[in-house]
């Protein structure tokens, strides 16, 4: 079954996810069902074993996660899938591994919250996934698709990435773009120069030194030093790395910021305010752990106004705030989480028309 | 001079943390013996859980991966499903093993993953300075069960090797002590039996090693390994409770 | 240029496969498409409903407030869902099953297909979402009934292909009817 055809395909998003992992090489995948994310285990469970790779439904989440550690330990390239809930309960092992310094994959498929919510899509984890989620101050790589296509090339980066930065890398989506089906193509592997891992658990060989995975740290101004050189590498990551994508934003006066499912509906609402004249463009990050900071702040060099829109109550408008130049202003439109909560087209464009309008 | 006793390859030529009397550092060495007799050392990835037995990438001279607390089955399954071609082993400790990773080692075991686990059963947590265990006995008084365990409130000790024995997964099940001479003895025969399963690979197998912990029970070594005798052989019956081919 | 259409029904009507449908049918065309199965209170109840946005260049938005043509097969979707249809659209209803008195959408063409009462003369209610597909095409000309024959092999499983002949005969007569 070779993943990679130039012919166009028809798939769900979640489908995207676990076309990818197989064409990025990935061949462990350790989850447990929950909507709305079950299409991706559901595929690897078909596929995997037919390529000599190992699908295993976990006893939990956290049984899952820690299925990841061990085999990404090893230093095959391995991933997770799942949602609020689930993802709550994998942070335990993503603090372990970003402590570990461990690559991985953790794909999630946002659905409501708190608690048990609802499985319609949401965008209320941006500080959970950003802010690194479990305990002990780290941070680990966020990518935001806003269409199959990116669910596709956003999974194979993610890998890479991982690898090279050492670090958990996530797919930040929805069930929006988990559940929506569009024609992508589906890109061979691109070949990225990937650091030696010299540092797996394979078996200590004479004449090797002993490897070991672990988070605990406990010399004498050890922890600093490796919060430091986290710190460091999040540096570098920010300047290598950020991603981002600009729609008509050189003359715009207002300028709609959003990411994943919202950034989609937003661009339509941009359109039809070009078509009524106003110029209105669209800055969507697609990382969002390295935030785009910089390209923010050039942005609000010359646009004062920007509009930010989530499906929450505003979490990302937070970061946007400390991105943008101080005398720029940061207007929000949210629409939390739920049935039937789901934002329009022609709803963005009156909320950008209203502020559009209104500017001074 | 012909040397008769020396330290295993597979361990570091390193003084252990471990209190004077607790049995960690026997247990150690025999899982050291039995990777050495098997020429397996190459080979071999250990997981260490939380608690007295974290360190055991300090002692043993193998790759080591350090799991969350209660993890290390899940983390070893990872390990093992990613490269079959290692041999994994776990080192947990009652806490790790029957409290918060209850669900980890019960699921693991039942897939039947072919893993081997050592388990230091010394009824109590060791490390976070002697608090109620899942083992501790009933009326055993610790940090957090000061009028003793009271089985009605907190449930009997879990017998974990006649529990697993009873998952189809599992291929091999023992209990040993390190009490006396002949436990030892016994003990290093029943460890290389379980790493002889994964060898041959053969499934599961498991070993819980009872084991006194003489700082948190405020006994002297000697009392200790009396109490293991006295207290714990009878309420934890050694033996072997499964062996399904008999190795 | 940019199509959109709406597709609501109750579970059973063949909603998602007219929508899967209508998406390979563009995909034939060249287009680039997104199939969203919407999400909404209504889907509870045994609804389901989809949106088809298709474009010779971006999809954008794969949820549409106002769509400029929906497909309506059942009451409740009809009820709820007539009024949201875009100025200068086109509303295509199952009048099998819907009952449109005393409800007035000016601006909007209102198709009145029995689409049920087709099906069943054709020997197989299974068909209301295919002539459904037909009504689709003819009134908004946004696919050419020879996309959707091919579109059948790709959205139908295998094991259905032998229904093939008798789908394109539904989409035909979706297309009469919704001729007038």
């Amino acid at each position: 079954m070779p993943v990679a055809s130039s012919e166009k395909i028809f798939v769900k998003g979640n489908e995207a996810v676990a076309m990818a992992a197989l064409e990025a090489g990935c061949r462990c995948y350790f989850g447990y069902p929950i909507t709305p994310q079950s299409d991706i285990p559901e595929y690897l469970s078909r596929e995997l074993p037919g390529l000599g790779g190992e699908f295993l439904q976990a006893e939990s989440e956290i049984g899952a996660i820690n299925m990841l550690l061990g085999a990404s330990a090893t230093g095959v390239r391995a991933m997770t899938s799942s949602s609020g809930p689930g993802i709550s309960l994998k942070q335990e092992g993503i603090s372990y591994m970003a402590g570990s310094e461990l690559p991985g994959v953790i794909v999630d498929i946002m659905r409501q919250g708190p608690g048990l919510g609802g499985i319609d899509a949401s965008q209320a984890d941006y500080f959970q996934a950003t802010r690194g989620g479990g305990h002990g101050g780290y941070r680990i790589i966020v990518l935001a698709p806003n269409s199959v296509q990116e669910m596709y090339d956003l999974t194979m980066l993610a890998f890479d990435l991982s690898d090279i930065y050492r670090m958990p890398a996530m797919v930040l989506a929805d069930s929006v773009i988990g559940q929506m089906k569009e024609s992508i193509v589906a890109n061979p592997r691109p070949a990225v120069a990937l650091p030696d891992k010299d540092w797996v658990v394979r078996g200590r060989k004479d004449g090797t030194p002993q490897n070991i995975v672990k988070s605990l740290k406990l010399g004498d101004g050890e922890m600093e030093k490796f919060h430091w050189m986290m710190h460091a590498r999040y540096q570098e990551l920010a300047d290598k790395e950020n991603r981002w994508e600009e729609v008509q934003t050189d003359d715009a006066e207002l300028i709609v910021t959003a990411f994943g499912s919202t950034s989609r509906i937003a661009r339509t609402a941009v359109a039809m305010a070009r078509e009524a004249g106003l110029k209105v463009g669209l800055m969507r990050p697609i990382t969002l752990f390295p935030f785009p900071k910089t390209a923010y702040a050039k942005l609000s060099e010359r646009c004062k106004l920007f509009l930010d829109i989530e499906l929450s109550t505003g979490q990302m408008v937070d970061d946007v705030r400390l991105s943008v130049a101080r005398d720029a202003d940061v207007l929000f439109y949210g629409r939390p989480p739920g049935t039937g909560s789901l934002p329009t087209p022609e709803e963005l464009f009156e909320q950008i028309k209203k502020n559009y309008q209104a500017r001074s | 001079m012909t040397q008769v006793f020396t330290r295993p390859e597979s361990l570091k030529d390193v003084a252990t943390h471990f209190c004077p009397g607790c049995n960690h550092g026997s247990v150690h060495r025999l899982v050291a013996e039995a990777l050495d007799e098997f020429g397996i050392r190459d080979q071999t990835i250990g997981v260490a859980s939380v608690g007295c037995s974290v360190f055991l990438y300090g002692y043993f001279d193998i790759d080591v991966i350090e799991a969350p607390h209660g993890r290390a089955p899940a983390v070893a399954t990872g390990a093992k499903r990613a490269r079959p071609d290692r041999i994994v082993f776990t080192y947990q400790g009652d806490g790790d093993l029957a409290a918060i990773g209850m669900s980890e080692i019960i699921h693991a075991a039942n897939r039947g993953e072919d893993l081997t686990v050592i388990f230091v059963n010394n009824t109590t947590y060791g490390m976070t300075g002697g608090q109620m265990a899942p083992t501790t006995m009933p009326g055993q008084k610790t940090s957090t069960s000061p009028y003793g365990r009271d089985v009605a409130k907190d449930g009997a000790p879990f017998k974990m090797a006649e529990l697993l024995s009873n998952l189809d997964g599992v291929a091999f099940s023992a209990r040993v002590a390190l009490n006396s001479p002949k436990n030892i003895l016994q003990a290093k025969k029943m460890i290389k039996t379980a790493f002889r399963y994964q060898v041959e690979k053969k499934g599961f197998s498991f070993i819980e090693a009872l084991s006194s912990c003489p700082t948190n029970w405020g006994m002297n070594p000697l009392a200790a390994n009396q109490r293991v005798t006295d207290e714990m052989i009878p309420y934890f019956p050694l033996g072997v409770y499964k062996n399904t081919a008999n190795l | 240029m940019r199509y959109d259409v709406f597709f609501a029904g109750y579970g059973g009507q063949g909603v998602l496969l007219a929508g899967n449908l209508l998406s390979y049918a563009a995909i034939h065309e060249g287009k680039n498409v997104s199939f969203f199965p919407s999400y909404g209170v209504e889907k509870r109840g045994g609804a389901a409903m989809c949106t088809v946005v298709f474009a010779d260049g971006d999809t954008g938005s794969p949820v549409v407030g106002n769509p400029s043509v929906a497909v309506l097969l059942n009451q409740l979707s009809f009820d709820k869902f007539a009024s949201h249809v875009k100025q200068g659209g086109i509303c295509i209803i199952n009048s099998s099953l819907v009952d449109t008195t005393g409800v007035a959408l000016p601006g909007v063409e209102v198709v009145p297909v029995p689409m049920n009462q087709i099906a069943l003369e054709m020997g197989d209610v299974r068909m209301v979402n295919m002539i459904a597909c037909g009504a689709y095409i003819e009134k908004s000309g946004a696919l050419q009934e020879s996309s959707l024959g091919a579109a059948l092999k790709k959205a139908l499983p295998e094991r259905n292909h032998k229904l093939i002949p008798a789908n394109i005969k539904a989409i035909e007569a979706g297309i009469l009817a919704a001729r007038g």
